[in-house]
């Protein structure tokens, strides 16, 4: 018997992976939800059919979303996270000691209950006492919110179902106003590659670009997402992402990484030219 | 009589399909064969379902099986003697409700923001228009309802006026005492009409303002593609049992294409189908939505999303709490710009914007994160572009017109262009209209005075919107030739 799970990354291609078995399958009020185990990437999560994370891979997303600001803002005490139900940026995040504050807001309860219950190399790290999660609409949460944060990480599902409204300007708008005036925003950037999501990278980084003062993007490699060439947005208020970068300060901190170093987040910034010519297109 | 679980025209359509019929009939498409960009760009499935009128689908014209029978259905779902489906657009159903009650010289009494398919109406038939003054709210600078005093005020000048018309409600969502004006109506020997453009939900709830039928008029044209959720361009025309069936069919076919597209009449069909059988629960829904729209928008500090307090038993009799209508001005913005900034900065697309005003148009299609799109964006709008003046509105002012033609002669009658300054005395010939409130200054047919030729200049002054002359900057006006 053969059993495998493909998901479309356009219509002409997919990728699929062996499956071993199905451990849960749900639908929430939002989006379907299904945990897998596999034999080559291990146990692996798709909303809406689509891959979020697997065991082998979710180390290189997880600490590339959150390290890169966290190695350039010199003090960061308040962090607001957007979706991210699996728990993966809250372990990161939770290294940092000098944290004192974390909102999670993520609309899906179900994520994170599902998560909590197979998916506990992710979800570790849920009840730590400085969390504070709220089950709601980020769109919602965020608009009340003023010169409060050091840091954003918008840890979306992709610009269509219920991720949608994290992609747009008005929702950027407001994140710039929910942060502090030397505040960091960081988002999954999609791929720049297949021209579906190429068009909604570049979507997204039109509605940065116009409502921050400075925006890049940088890249990282995770083998199940299309392409596997993943880019993160990095905008900020004041930081620069390399001018502004602290290596001692951070490598002190002694926190334990699998894919990022610093030396990884200088390379990073420097991305292939068609990439460049995409998001200059909008600049 | 069939139940409302059935969809008669629906359930024809499937089963005419099933047989492979070969065509030799119009459309020429043949089943979109002869159309493929048509075919690719509308889907197999449409094409296949766009067919002529025929023995199993019935006639439009002349009604007698699937189309008599979802009629006889829309009738029973809306409450009303006879339904009549409309593929002209509401235009038809309104223009039909018109031919149907008045003929040459006959008066017909409507509050003075009709809607351009009564003046269209009133060309094509002759008819002679008693205007009847719509209250107006300063503050907001919208138009509201008729006053029971001002419409029995008119009835009474007016006793030979074949009937009224009532917009139930505006585009605002504002409603008239349409129970109590159906009744004077009556008592007077007259038939009360009702423009329910704006008001298909309202035969679907308990939270909502009245119906028409419920109301007592005898009849109303009812907008299925706005609220309804079928396609554009179909539409309800209903009748109460004072009105005769066959003398309105015959109206309706006067100006109605013989060839009535199987595509919208399925389309009401299927919606009729959906209100009769699901349309409370999703109206409650969608009231829902839009009061938590309002408490969010309101919520951001100088919109002002107004609801049923601004009920005052008269010019302000029901509010329609489906429709998100937003006063903008203390956001330091005219409704037409925060229209324009949601649409070229936001992606959002809405209804329309006014000076003060701006209406996001709500319905059973929407949902809470299209919601949270729009609150935040309005959020963003105050922030990036809100100035701390509010705007200031002109105060408005009713001139009573003085009618001296029927919008027909007007019409058709010769015509000369005037400097604005010199047209004092003159018959208009066109329409000029005044935004905000949305209500003519002048029509055609109508008396140009010395206070008309001064408000004009003034509310261009103020900065309004005014539309409807040849000449957009209204330097000049068309006016009838020879003394009237």
């Amino acid at each position: 018997m053969e059993f495998w799970f493909s998901e479309h990354h356009t219509p002409h291609v997919k990728l699929s992976i062996r499956v071993d078995r199905q451990l849960y399958s749900g639908k929430s009020e939002f989006q379907r939800i299904d945990v897998f185990d596999s034999p080559e990437f291990g146990r692996f999560l798709t909303l809406d059919g689509y891959m979020m994370l697997t065991e082998k891979d979710e180390f290189i997303y997880h600490e590339m979303i959150t390290h890169v600001p966290m190695a350039v803002h010199p003090r960061v005490r308040k962090v607001l996270v957007i979706g991210a139900g699996d728990g993966g940026v809250i372990r990161e995040l939770t290294q940092y000691a000098d944290l004192e504050h974390i909102d999670m807001v993520e609309i899906d309860p179900l994520v994170v209950e599902v998560c909590k219950k197979y998916l506990p190399k992710t979800a570790c790290r849920l009840d730590d006492p400085r969390l504070t999660i709220h089950f709601e609409d980020g769109l919602r949460f965020i608009r009340s919110r003023k010169d409060e944060y050091d840091l954003i990480i918008v840890d979306s599902t992709d610009p269509f179902g219920p991720g949608e409204g994290l992609f747009t300007r008005e929702f950027y708008g407001n994140c710039y106003k929910a942060l502090k005036e030397d505040g960091i925003l960081i988002n999954q950037h999609e791929s720049p590659f297949y021209p579906e999501d190429a068009a909604a990278c570049q979507r997204a980084h039109k509605n940065i670009v116009e409502s921050f003062p400075i925006s890049k993007v940088y890249q990282a490699h995770i083998p199940t997402y299309p392409s596997g060439h993943w880019l993160f947005g990095f905008a900020s208020k004041k930081y620069h992402p390399l001018k502004d970068l602290n290596e001692t300060k951070w490598n002190m901190r002694g926190i334990p990484c699998r894919y990022y170093t610093t030396t990884l987040h200088k390379g990073a910034f420097y991305i292939p030219a068609y990439v460049e010519e995409l998001l200059k297109h909008v600049e | 009589m069939l139940s409302q679980e059935r969809a008669p025209i629906y359930e024809a359509l499937r089963e005419f399909e099933r047989r492979r019929v070969v065509p030799f009939d119009v459309p020429g498409h043949k089943r979109g064969r002869g159309n493929p960009e048509l075919a690719a760009l509308l889907g197999e499935q449409c094409v296949r379902m766009d067919v002529n009128s025929m023995k199993p689908l019935d006639n439009l014209c002349h009604p007698v099986s699937v189309i008599r029978e979802a009629e006889e259905l829309a009738a029973e779902a809306f409450g009303a003697a006879h339904a009549f489906l409309m593929v002209g657009g509401t235009t038809s159903a309104v223009q039909a409700m018109i031919l149907s009650v008045v003929k040459r010289g006959e008066k017909v009494i409507l509050p003075r923001n009709v809607h351009r398919s009564v003046m269209g109406a009133m060309v094509l038939c002759g008819a002679v228009p008693v205007y009847v003054d719509p209250a107006c709210d300063d503050r907001l600078g919208i138009p509201l309802g008729m006053r029971r005093e001002d419409v029995e005020l008119a009835i009474k000048k007016h006793p030979n006026a074949k009937a009224v018309l009532v917009n139930n409600p505006t585009y605002y969502g504002i409603c008239s005492d349409l129970k109590a004006i159906a009744k004077m109506a009556h008592d007077h020997g007259m038939l009360c009409l009702a423009d329910e453009a704006h008001g298909t939900h309202f035969y679907f709830s308990d939270q909502l303002p009245m119906s028409a039928m419920e109301a007592g008029a005898d009849m109303a044209a009812v907008s299925m593609h706005k609220s309804g959720g079928s396609l554009t361009q179909s539409s309800l025309l209903l009748t109460g049992p004072a009105m005769q069936e066959g003398h309105v069919r015959q109206i309706i076919n006067l100006t109605q294409t013989t060839s009535g597209s199987y595509l919208l009449l399925s389309s009401l069909d299927i919606s009729r189908r959906n209100l009769a059988l699901r349309g409370r629960e999703a109206f409650a829904q969608v009231v829902k939505l839009a009061d938590y729209a309002r408490e969010e928008i309101n919520g951001i500090g100088g919109y002002y999303a107004f609801s049923k307090e601004l009920i005052n038993g008269d010019s302000v009799f029901d509010f329609d709490r489906t429709k998100l209508s937003v006063n903008t001005l203390n956001v330091g913005l005219a409704g037409i710009e925060v229209y324009d900034l949601l649409r070229d900065e936001y992606d959002i697309q809405i209804e329309f914007g006014d000076l003060g005003n701006f209406l996001a148009y709500l319905s059973i299609g929407d949902r809470p994160r299209e919601i949270e799109r729009l609150v935040s964006a309005l959020s963003e709008v105050r922030r990036r572009f809100g100035k701390p003046d509010a705007a200031g509105l002109m105060r408005q002012e009713y001139i009573e017109p003085e009618v001296v033609l029927s919008p027909q002669d007007a019409f058709y009658a010769e015509k000369t262009s005037l400097p604005l300054t010199e047209a004092a005395g003159h018959v208009c010939s066109e329409f000029v209209m005044c935004y905000p409130p949305g209500i003519p200054i002048l029509a055609p047919g109508e008396r140009i005075t010395e206070k008309i030729v001064e408000y004009i200049q003034y509310a261009k002054e103020k900065g309004c919107s005014m539309t409807g002359p040849e000449d957009p900057d209204i330097r000049r006006l068309n006016v009838l030739k020879g003394v009237y």
